[in-house]
Parts: structure tokens; sequence; C-alpha cells
């Protein structure tokens, strides 16, 4: 194939999933506010998305809190101004870090097996067997896990930013004898409404794309058990890049215009 | 009850149904037969409504369901139960919550009624006191009956078996024909059985009416002794399992 038509088979391929997804993205809002509302299996997700995530969250915080403590504490001594580490930590994590790792940990613990769960389910035929009931796959797999993921990722990203906090409090009181009032006097001080605001808002567009890119990959399943492994690979690569992108635009908007 | 009116269906450049015409009688266990690639499946799937036809019509109980949308369609599945070939249990659900699934989903039957439910359709498939267990923990046949169960659960009109003896042995298969006949006459009139099936003489002994498919179309329709007496070589050969013929294999 020539180089020229390989990129347009390429760009054709993209423009098509856009296309599925947009259309599995309007069946998926239209299907939300279809009744019953599943609230056991609700629960249930909320609970393996958001609780059984919480102590890699919490590790994952704590070490990114004290290496980011220990990047700038440096750079702020050369200066004198170890006392500012509170708020660059506390403004670095609620704009962007937590959202974004929070988003990555939970695409790696709980997207990637959202994914392999339900495409194993496509492959064994049970997503057939339920349509063949007139039970709607997305009613009944992909809203629940969409409305947990909706709640529990902007939580669990709150649960970083405190635990981040935490980690690059220690290391600038215990490595670079920062003051804990000032400390905490400098974020409480300086960290405006916006940073929040804008780290929330990127949490429940991740959420979203986590959820949905998670259940379209498994329900498109074809193929045994390769292509559960094939499904899980392709939804996990798509989700890292759909946020990257997303946190890029998000973040270009918000900033620059 | 069931109808094809001059139904093509292709995927691609693989015409699968060229022009059928078949009408599935009520209340009696009809077998679909034909070699593969001849569009049993499809056939099946039209009739769940999960494929529309290129052109034709399929009329169920005098509608055309060609014309559903996706509500009128999943409201219209709620008439079938149907067997997978491989049961299609949901392996995170116990015996008892994949047969509560159904009644629970299409009937919204009570918490009370579904357990005598549950109870019969066990008690029917011969599997009284396996509530409990998960699909991983019963054998092939076990999961074939379980899947029977659930399909039977809501008292459906018409129920769909997908090749429900192919990979069993000559044991399970046996037990399962004798299923199908059995639930055929526990429903009596009120339930159609439509089988998919390569297993000729399972079709034989247990059809009261069966339909080859071939080249698309309806080769022949009728009971048993219909296919016993022809001299039609292609069905001739394909009852006979024989390579050399006029039927081609791919």
């Amino acid at each position: 194939m020539a180089p020229f038509e390989m990129v347009g088979a390429r760009f054709l391929t993209i423009i098509s999933a856009v296309g599925i997804f947009i259309f599995f993205l309007r069946e998926s809002v239209q299907e939300l506010f279809k009744k019953p509302i599943r609230v056991s299996e609700i629960i249930r997700q909320m609970e393996f998305i958001g609780n059984q995530s919480l102590v890699i969250i919490v590790m994952s915080a704590f070490s990114i809190g004290s290496v980011f403590g220990l990047q700038v504490g440096m750079v702020f001594k050369t200066f004198s101004a170890e006392g500012q580490m509170g708020i660059a930590t506390a403004t670095a994590l609620t704009r962007e870090l937590a959202p974004m790792m929070t988003a990555f940990l939970i695409t790696g613990r709980a997207g990637s097996a959202i994914t392999a769960e339900i495409a194993t389910m496509k492959v064994n035929e049970q997503v057939e067997a339920m349509e063949s009931m007139g039970v709607s796959p997305i009613h009944y797999l992909v809203i629940p896990r969409l409305i947990a993921s909706f709640f529990m990722v902007p939580l669990l990203s709150g649960v970083f930013v405190f635990i981040g906090i935490l980690g690059s409090f220690l290391v600038g009181t215990l490595v670079f004898n920062v003051d804990e009032g000032l400390y905490f006097y400098k974020i409480t001080d300086q960290l405006v409404y916006k940073d929040i605001t804008m780290g929330l808002e990127k949490s429940f567009l991740f959420s979203i794309v986590i959820a949905l890119i998670a259940c379209q990959f498994g329900l498109k399943a074809t193929g045994g058990a390769k292509g559960v492994g094939q499904a899980t690979t392709n939804s996990v690569i798509t989700m890292l890049l759909m946020i990257l992108l997303l946190d890029f635009v998000y973040t270009f908007f918000q900033i620059a215009i | 009850m069931i109808k094809f009116d001059n139904v093509y269906k292709s995927f691609g450049d693989n015409k699968v149904l060229d022009g059928l015409d078949v009408e599935v009688p009520e209340g009696e266990i009809t077998f679909i037969v034909g070699k593969s690639g001849e569009g049993k499946s499809v056939t099946i799937k039209h009739i769940m409504g999960l494929l529309k036809p290129d052109k034709g019509k399929v009329i169920v109980e005098g509608e055309d369901i060609t014309n559903f949308d996706k509500y009128q369609i999943r409201e219209y599945r709620k008439k079938f139960g149907m067997l997978f070939q491989h049961a299609a249990l949901f392996d995170s659900l116990t015996v008892e919550d994949n047969i509560r699934f159904p009644l629970r989903e299409q009937l919204q039957m009570h918490e009370s009624k579904m357990k005598i439910r549950v109870d019969e359709v066990l008690e029917q498939v011969g599997l009284e006191g396996s509530h409990k267990k998960y699909p991983s923990q019963l054998s092939t046949g076990e999961k074939k009956r379980v899947g029977l169960a659930r399909a039977l659960a809501p008292r459906p009109k018409v129920i769909l078996y997908d090749e429900p003896t192919t990979g069993m042995d000559p044991l399970i298969s046996e037990m399962i024909d004798e299923l199908i006949v059995k639930v055929s006459k526990d429903f009596g009139s009120k339930l159609t059985s439509i089988v998919i099936s390569h297993d000729l003489k399972a079709a034989l002994a247990t059809a009261e009416n069966i339909v080859m498919l071939y080249q698309g179309k309806v080769k022949l329709e009728g009971p048993p002794s219909s296919f016993k007496k022809t001299k039609d070589p292609v069905i001739r050969q394909f009852f006979s399992g024989k390579v050399e013929g006029p039927m081609e294999f791919l």
C-alpha cells in the first residue's frame, strides 16, 4: 500500500471509530434515563471502581506527593522560598496531577477489568443472551458502570489531592524544615476556587471517557480469548490517549482562551 | 405463526438467504437443517430480530417485525426463549439467579412467585437442588439444562434451540433430545419449538416438521416421513453424510 493510501486508510479508521463512539454515547444517554434504576448494580460497581482502587490511589498519591515535594523543595530552597512548597504542590495536584494520575490508575485497574469482563461476556454469547431476553446490554452493563465511574473517579481524585499534599507536607517539614502552619496557610490563602473546579471538571470528564471506552471495547469484542485480550489492550491504549488529549484540550481552553 | 416471505440476506458478496419462503407451524417441533453456511443461524437471528432482511418480510403472529424499532423489538423478544449453543449462562450469577434474570427483567415478577417458578423449571429439567451452584461448577449437560430452564422460566410462546447437541457426547445428546420432546409435551400446543441442528438422526426421531435449507432456499419442508421417502439426490446425500454427490462442500 502506498504511503498516501496508508495515511488515508488510517484517517478513515479513526473517523469511523469516532463515529461509532458518538453513536454509542448517544445510545448511552438515551438509556441513562430509562427505568429500572439498577441501584444494587450501581453500588457494586462503585465498590469495585472506588473502594477497591483506594489502596493503589493512596499509595501512588503519597509517593507522587512526596517526590513532587522533594523536587520543588530543592528548587525553592535555592531561592529560600521553601514556604511556597504547600501551595505549589496543592496547585499542581488539584489542577493537573490528581485528576490525570487518578484517571490513569483507574484506567489500568478498573477500566481494563471492565473491558475484559464485558468482552468475555460478549464472546461467550452472554450479551446476545441478554438481548434475546429483551434486555438492553447498554442499560444493564454500561449505565451502572458509567454512573459508578462518574461519582467515584472525582472522589478518588479528591483523595489523591489530600494524600499527595500530606506526602509533600511530610517532606517539607521533615526534610526542608518548613513551618507546619506556614505550609497550610499558603494553601488556604492562595489556592483559588478555579483550581478546584478545574480539577473536578477534568475528573468528571475522564470518568465518562473511562467508563464508555471500557464498555464499548468490551461490547464490540469478537473471537475467543485472543479477542478479549486484544479488546482490553486496545481499550486501555485508547483510554490513556483520550485522557491525554482531553486534558490538553480542556486545559488549553481554560488557560489560553 | 412465523412466516418468512421472500427473504433475502447477504453479507458482502456472500448471499445467505436467497428468497426464503417458509412457514413454521404453531405448537410443533420444527427442525431447521442444512449444511454449514446455509443460513440456519441467520434464519434464527431474523426470527429474534437480531438481523434485518435486505428484502422480504418476517411475519410473526400476523405482524411484519422487520419494521419494528429497537424498543418494539425488545418487547417482541419477550415472546421467545432461546437455548444457546454453549448455554450462555451468566457466569457471575448462580443457577437460581440466572433463571430469575428473565423473570425479573421481562415480567417484573414478585419474589415469592419467582422462587416457585425457579423450583418448577429446575424440576422440569431434572436439576432440583442446584440453585446455589455457579455455571463453572456444572457439567456441559447440566449447563444446557440450566440454559433450557432459564429459557422456559418466563413461559415463552416460542423456544429456539441453537444447535443444542453440537459437540455433545451421544448420551448427553440423547438426553437433550428427550428434554426437547418432554418440554414440548409439557407445554402442549402453547409452545412452538424451533431447533437448529446438524444432528439428522435427532431430527428424524424428534421433529414433527423438518425444513431443509439449501442455497438460501427451502429444499424440502415436511414431516420426517417425507425426508425418509424422498429421492432428491441433494437430500439423500445430506442425510447419508456422503462427501460425493451434487452437494458441494467448501
